[in-house]
């Protein structure tokens, strides 16, 4: 299993107090409130929580990719190797893209581009990034087709993305966000929620194989408790824009303190008790509107915990170990629960 | 491929066929009678009756369609019954002109139109955008002829920059090589040593260009920005980008590829559509191209001359349909591979 000494590392990356919003002509949506998330070299953060929770919005703040307008940084800062990337200029956030920070998708279906064969788009990244020439860029996508154990690379670095499966798609894609000199942070948006359950598995074993060889970062986000315990160094778990709980994986998993977490657990198929059961538990109610979001803590209206304070008021940090932290008033309660 | 491209080249002869049959019924039911209009208002019934011995109109109209359908077969578009020249020797001496103004206005159209319509998908809901898609709505309304003559009137007229009409200086002697004006005065400046041909075609080029481009140009950048705003959203737009390619090289490589493929289809249509356009922009700018061949030929009830001249068009018109669907194939690859 994953080894948690690593906190010695260095940081890579430290997201501080990101505010994120969309100005759409309805108001404005907190996409992304207060939000910090700090990056170790080498290490495996995962971020999760459902849909429309403010995941992909904090990943691709990080690279820039929102767009701008509708979005905007209202506060925050992203500080990656020492410079602060909201501030950078964009012509060093495009040199940063695709050699320091990569990204990979959840459709290999449409992320790549469909009127250019798979050794050109990676040989393209390699061009864009270094003096080489077209010849020397397709010889080294070849060496990545390969890398991410795409048989005869040779081949297939002239085939068109309609002619492979979704598994190789995403395989291409991940050659892709290979395609950099330097390791650094590789940003993996769902990679496989549109997958295959064995090729997930192919998948998540080759992104963990990676890691070790190129010595890269991930930031992977999903809504996955599966592929969450097979990736994860630490766990950073978001609910309508706000992280409510942050935590090594095994305290996750095992101690949750976070009523989302806990409901989250507790609708797993593989949950101890579930066996012979029929149904599985969901967490009554819907996710708030981010347009009318208050200030209060954003779950209070699904919780089973629920305090009077928690629509007033937004909970601060409270540490419960040094890599486990919860923004909860009632965490106590759940404390109890877990300890039955 | 080739097996594809013989296949759609057999289709021309069902369509051909349907293109004749049409255009031969079509002009038997206009009213009128080329015997009246060749001896005029004071001619006696005895001499029309005899002229439409000459050309066979007093035959049933089957037998006669049957007569004309044999003689295309043998790919013989008959005489002019005004200038009694071969139907085929007059499109052939004209079409070089009809040829080279689309070429002319369909290049202005698709490099404008292509470049307003990705700077407006670009900088959507600016002032740029907004400016463009609104002369597109203009541009698109405009009448061809009136669209010529206000061109003639300011550019010509008023400001004396331009000339009114016809392909090249009246005063300038000249024996056409190509027939391609541009092409011919480019040669003529390498033998002759001057490029004074070059200039005079193109002078006499630019306001015909611009009133015959100019609706497609209009179609064609919003069929641009339409389907550059739809490619823009894509997955893979963003791949790109995280990727670190830079920003113009991801609209104008990455993006318009994909954006193009209902571009293109639209341009084949305009260039076709462009062929009858024609018609009125040459009438306007004494163009000697078919087109305006075709109005006096239609004025004069030639018709042999409409009929061949029709006939000529549509056959283009399908042969630029088979280019453009040969052109989808090389832009996507997953046509090709069908």
């Amino acid at each position: 299993m994953k080894d948690t000494t690593k906190n010695t590392n260095k940081v890579l990356l430290s997201m501080e107090h990101l505010n994120f919003s969309f100005n759409i002509q309805r108001g404005v949506v907190k996409a992304v409130r207060d939000l910090s998330l700090t990056i170790r070299e080498g290490e495996t953060l995962t971020l999760v929580g459902e849909s429309g929770c403010g995941k992909s919005v904090t990943a691709h703040a990080i690279n820039q990719l929102n767009p701008m307008p509708p979005g905007e940084v209202v506060s925050g800062s992203i500080n990656f190797k020492g410079r602060d990337l909201l501030t950078l200029p964009m012509h060093e956030i495009e040199a940063l893209r695709g050699t320091q920070i990569s990204m990979i998708f959840q459709e290999p279906m449409t992320a790549l581009n469909p009127v250019f064969t798979i050794g050109s788009q990676i040989a393209d990244v390699f061009m864009t990034h270094q003096k080489i020439s077209k010849q020397e860029g397709l010889k080294r996508a070849v060496h990545l087709l390969d890398l991410v154990k795409i048989p005869s690379p040779e081949t297939r670095v002239h085939s068109y993305p309609h002619q492979l499966s979704g598994g190789m798609r995403q395989r291409a894609m991940i050659a892709m966000a290979l395609a950099s000199p330097e390791p650094g942070l590789m940003i993996a948006d769902e990679p496989t929620t549109a997958l295959d359950v064995t090729i997930q598995a192919q998948i998540l074993d080759l992104l963990n194989d990676l890691k070790s060889k190129v010595n890269m970062s991930i930031l992977l986000i999903t809504h996955d408790m599966g592929v969450v315990a097979e990736m994860a160094d630490r766990v950073a778990v978001m609910y309508a824009g706000r992280k409510v709980e942050e935590a090594d994986v095994f305290s996750i998993f095992e101690e949750p303190r976070h009523p989302y977490t806990l409901g989250l657990l507790n609708s797993l198929p593989s949950n101890q008790k579930y066996k012979g059961a029929r149904r599985l538990e969901a967490i009554d109610g819907t996710v708030p509107d981010l347009l009318t979001i208050g200030e209060g803590c954003p779950f209070c209206n699904r919780c089973t915990f629920a305090l009077p304070i928690c629509s007033k008021e937004f909970p601060g940090e409270t540490v419960i170990t040094e890599e486990h932290s919860v923004w909860c008033h009632n965490h106590k309660a759940v404390e109890e629960i877990i300890a039955k | 491929m080739l097996k594809h491209i013989l296949k759609r080249l057999g289709l021309l002869i069902p369509t051909l066929f349907g293109v004749v049959t049409l255009v031969f019924f079509m002009i038997a039911l206009a009213p009128g009678d080329p015997a009246r209009v060749m001896l005029g208002e004071r001619a006696n019934a005895a001499q029309i009756e005899q002229i439409r011995q000459e050309l066979g109109l007093d035959k049933p109209l089957i037998q006669q369609y049957g007569l004309y359908l044999s003689r295309v077969v043998r790919l013989d578009l008959g005489e002019s019954i005004t200038s009694g020249q071969k139907i085929k020797d007059e499109i052939s001496e004209r079409f070089p002109a009809t040829i080279e103004l689309a070429i002319w206005a369909m290049l202005f159209a698709s490099i404008v139109g292509i470049i307003l319509g990705v700077t407006s998908a670009r900088k959507r809901n600016s002032w740029v955008d907004y400016t463009t898609m609104g002369g597109a709505l203009v541009g698109v309304s405009m009448p061809v002829f009136w669209l010529g003559l206000v061109l003639i009137m300011i550019f010509s007229v008023w400001l004396d920059l331009l000339p009114t009409g016809g392909r090249m200086n009246v005063r300038y002697y000249f024996e056409p090589i190509t027939n391609f004006y541009i092409i011919d005065g480019m040669i003529l400046w390498i033998t002759e040593g001057t490029p004074k041909y070059l200039v005079s075609a193109f002078q006499h080029l630019i306001l015909p260009t611009i009133a015959l481009g100019t609706i497609p140009l209009a179609i064609i950048a919003r069929t641009t920005r339409s389907s550059m705003l739809e490619v823009l959203q894509q997955d893979y737009i963003k791949t790109a980008r995280s990727a670190g390619i830079r920003e113009r090289r991801v609209v104008y490589r990455y993006a318009l590829r994909n954006a193009l493929l209902p571009v293109v289809t639209v341009i084949g249509l305009q260039f076709g559509l462009l062929l009858s356009g024609a018609i009125l922009t040459e009438t306007v700018f004494s163009w000697p191209g078919i087109g305006k061949w075709i109005y006096v030929a239609i004025g004069a009830r030639d018709y042999p001359a409409v009929q061949g001249g029709i006939i000529f068009i549509s056959t283009f018109f399908v042969l630029i349909n088979l280019v453009v669907d040969i052109l989808y194939s090389v832009i996507n690859p997953r046509i090709r591979m069908q």
